[in-house]
């Protein structure tokens, strides 16, 4: 069997990747693809405590995870409806230049 | 069952190859410079963690990952990429101008992680698993009765999702 | 009645009789099964291109390819000789990533649904207990590949071409996974060699093997069938084809080899999808005396599979080209709302406390109702669109140009 911690040090790296990307990148697209990953990174760690914890019928950690998908859906097509409708009026999909509110 | 392979061995070299391409698709979604490329590097991280699925013995969560994430976010994404073109060229630099502290800061909390994954004692054995149906069916029974309301929040979320998503994304 | 042993444990038991490791038996095994897996495609794949050459045609009252070899059988060959021995042209401009990677995606997404299609009992590859639901998620692979031939292409007409494409697999998998889903409710399970057996007819305990769910769900079965044709990218719904009316498709920029490919997907494809239309509708393995001579089962299988694929090719021949508003139209007012009344319907009709054959007979009585319904939905869409035709091409309207027709008339 691998360890679980194989399966947790995946899972935090591709955080971390999301993490960065959702910091760091200047359109808009590219962050939500971060956090498209930081919810991935979750869903592996959620499945790998549940196949390694004691009850497996259990299927707790299952279950969440199918939330977390069918959640990342409604997200990603707000989120990108969002994108769409600001490109329009703005023209552009630079968070930095998205600076309406910003006094 | 394909993932039924009990030497070690075997598991944890399709393991290591899995999460080394995962991890290297995820982190090129970050950095690639051009945006189609990295919704590329996002399907194969997408599809990575399908296949970590797999060889947690999920294959459901596995299935239903690469349809929802592949088949309907990434193509979602792609699309907005495409309709919001002017950003493509890679003329100027994909960071803003915090990438610097976001990357200190991203670093860090890996880190951070890893210190606080040492120090707890993981399970190294996972039990077995009933190879039938039994676990799908139990998923199912999950969702109708323990679930049921989170179920039917969820289901409310997706049909006010596809609603907004229409009423936003609609050219006046 | 015999079980017959999973190809898999048989081949695995050998190796480790041979003194192999058991982890290693199983990979090799696989190893070697996906390898038989992919030859049987690529060599059906010279077939079933001479199959459609040869059927259209002679529907076009043609003769078709009799120049190479008997009947023009190695045509085939001699023509992917010829595209593997063509330039390798790319446009100056194309993202070579995605230009490159999608042909072999587009290959690739089609090969991988070969592991769960029951050829005979025992004899399929992996027998996935999420197997109807795997063939499902396949499909969101070619629709990537199309996206990424369409964009990396860098021409625009291949880019609109990828956007139509896309529209019309997304559409047409929802009808499918629906009209899939009446199957697995009905069954209660997703492994596809279970639903071929759920599909044998026992009487005094001899199989005839004709309990088909596609006469119980003729309606289902129709509904997959079309959303297969869409699917494959078919007549009625081949807009890819159109090359002087739409410049094909998303491969338009594509030559030799890597034309080849997105070739070979699609008529790969098309077996593929009558495959499981024969495994979930029409029984699969299933036949007379199957249970005696279980390698009959590959027999009925592949005489299914090939039916179906004539049928294709029939409609190939014979139908016209529909226009994508038409095509959108179609799978969202028509099949979609269709197919979801009639799952919630057989839900329903499957917990009424009556006898099995009497929730069987209300679901087969529903399935005809929804192909009455859809009959008249269609008869009415088509007289309208007479009267608009007939309008728009009437000589009043051609002549008299400065005074356009009075509303009504025709």
């Amino acid at each position: 069997m691998v360890p679980l911690s194989w399966y947790l040090i995946l899972a935090a790296f591709l955080f971390t990747c999301g993490l960065f990307g959702a910091l760091a990148r200047r359109n808009a697209i590219a962050v939500l693809m971060g956090i498209e990953l930081m919810l991935n990174a979750a869903n592996i760690n959620l499945v790998a405590f549940w196949r390694y914890s004691g009850a497996v019928t259990d299927l707790a950690g299952q279950v969440f995870a199918l939330f977390i998908i069918a959640v990342a859906a409604a997200e990603a097509a707000v989120g990108l409806a969002l994108i769409i409708a600001v490109y329009r009026k703005r023209k552009t999909v630079n968070v930095e230049e998205l600076d309406l509110l910003a006094g | 069952m394909p993932i039924e392979i009990p030497i070690p061995t075997v598991t944890q070299v399709i393991f290591l190859v899995m999460a080394l391409f995962t991890a290297a698709c995820g982190l090129m979604v970050v950095i690639s410079r051009n945006l189609f490329h990295s919704a590329l590097f996002l399907v194969g991280a997408l599809f990575g963690v399908a296949a970590i699925f797999v060889l947690l013995e999920a294959e459901f969560l596995a299935v239903g990952q690469v349809l929802v994430y592949i088949g309907a976010i990434a193509t979602l994404i792609v699309f907005a990429i495409m309709l919001t073109r002017g950003m493509m060229r890679g003329r100027t630099s994909p960071m803003n101008h915090v990438s610097g502290r976001g990357a200190l800061g991203a670093l860090v909390f890996f880190v951070a992680l890893l210190a606080f994954l040492k120090k707890v004692p993981w399970p190294e054995q996972a039990q077995a698993i009933p190879v039938d149906e039994s676990l799908i069916a139990g998923l199912g029974d999950k969702f109708v009765t323990t679930y049921v309301v989170a179920f039917e929040a969820v289901g409310l979320l997706l049909m006010v999702a596809l609603i907004g998503a229409v009423m936003l994304a609609r050219d006046r | 009645m015999q079980t017959v042993p999973y190809w898999g444990d048989v081949v695995t038991g050998w190796l480790t009789g041979l003194g192999l490791p058991e982890g290693w038996a199983l990979f090799i095994a696989y190893v070697v099964g996906a390898g038989i897996l992919i030859t049987y495609a690529m060599l059906s794949a010279l077939l079933l291109i001479w199959i459609t050459r040869k059927v259209v045609s002679r529907i076009q009252d043609r003769i078709g390819p009799n120049r190479v070899g008997p009947y023009g059988l190695v045509q085939t060959v001699a023509d992917a000789l010829k595209l593997l021995s063509k330039e390798q042209i790319s446009p100056a401009y194309a993202d070579p990533a995605a230009y490159n990677l999608a042909p072999i995606l587009s290959v690739a997404g089609t090969l991988m649904v070969l592991a769960v299609i029951p050829f005979a009992p025992g004899l399929i590859g992996v027998d996935l207990n999420v197997g109807a639901l795997y063939i499902v998620a396949l499909g969101s692979i070619g629709i990537m590949a199309a996206l990424m031939a369409g964009w990396g292409s860098h021409n625009k007409y291949a880019l609109l071409a990828g956007f139509r494409v896309v529209a019309q697999l997304l559409s047409y998998e929802i009808p499918m996974v629906l009209s899939i889903l009446t199957v697995v409710f009905l069954t209660g399970t997703m492994r596809m060699q279970a639903i071929a057996e759920f599909q044998a007819l026992r009487i005094f305990g001899f199989n005839l093997g004709l309990g088909w769910l596609g006469i119980l769900m003729p309606a289902s079965m129709l509904i997959f069938f079309i959303s297969s044709l869409a699917e494959a990218e078919l007549t009625p719904f081949d807009l890819l084809e159109a090359e002087s009316e739409l410049i094909a498709g998303f491969h338009i920029e594509y030559s030799g080899m890597k034309f080849a490919m997105f070739f070979l997907a699609q008529f790969v494809n098309s077996w593929i999808l009558g495959a499981i239309l024969a495994t979930l509708f029409l029984g699969g393995w299933q036949g007379p005396l199957v249970d005696q001579i279980p390698i009959l089962g590959l027999v009925y299988f592949m005489a299914k599979a090939y039916g179906i694929y004539l049928v294709q090719q029939w409609i190939r021949g014979t139908f016209p080209r529909v226009r994508i508003d038409q095509l959108m139209y179609f799978a969202w007012k028509v099949l979609v709302p269709g197919m979801v009344i009639l799952l919630m319907y057989q839900a329903i009709v499957q917990k009424l406390p009556v006898a099995l054959g009497i929730q069987y007979l209300l679901v087969f009585l529903g399935n005809i109702a929804l192909i009455g319904v859809v009959g008249v939905v269609l008869k009415r869409y088509f007289e309208q669109e007479k009267i608009r035709t007939k309008r728009s091409f009437s000589p009043r309207t051609l002549v008299g140009t400065m005074q356009p027709a009075p509303e009504g008339a025709d």
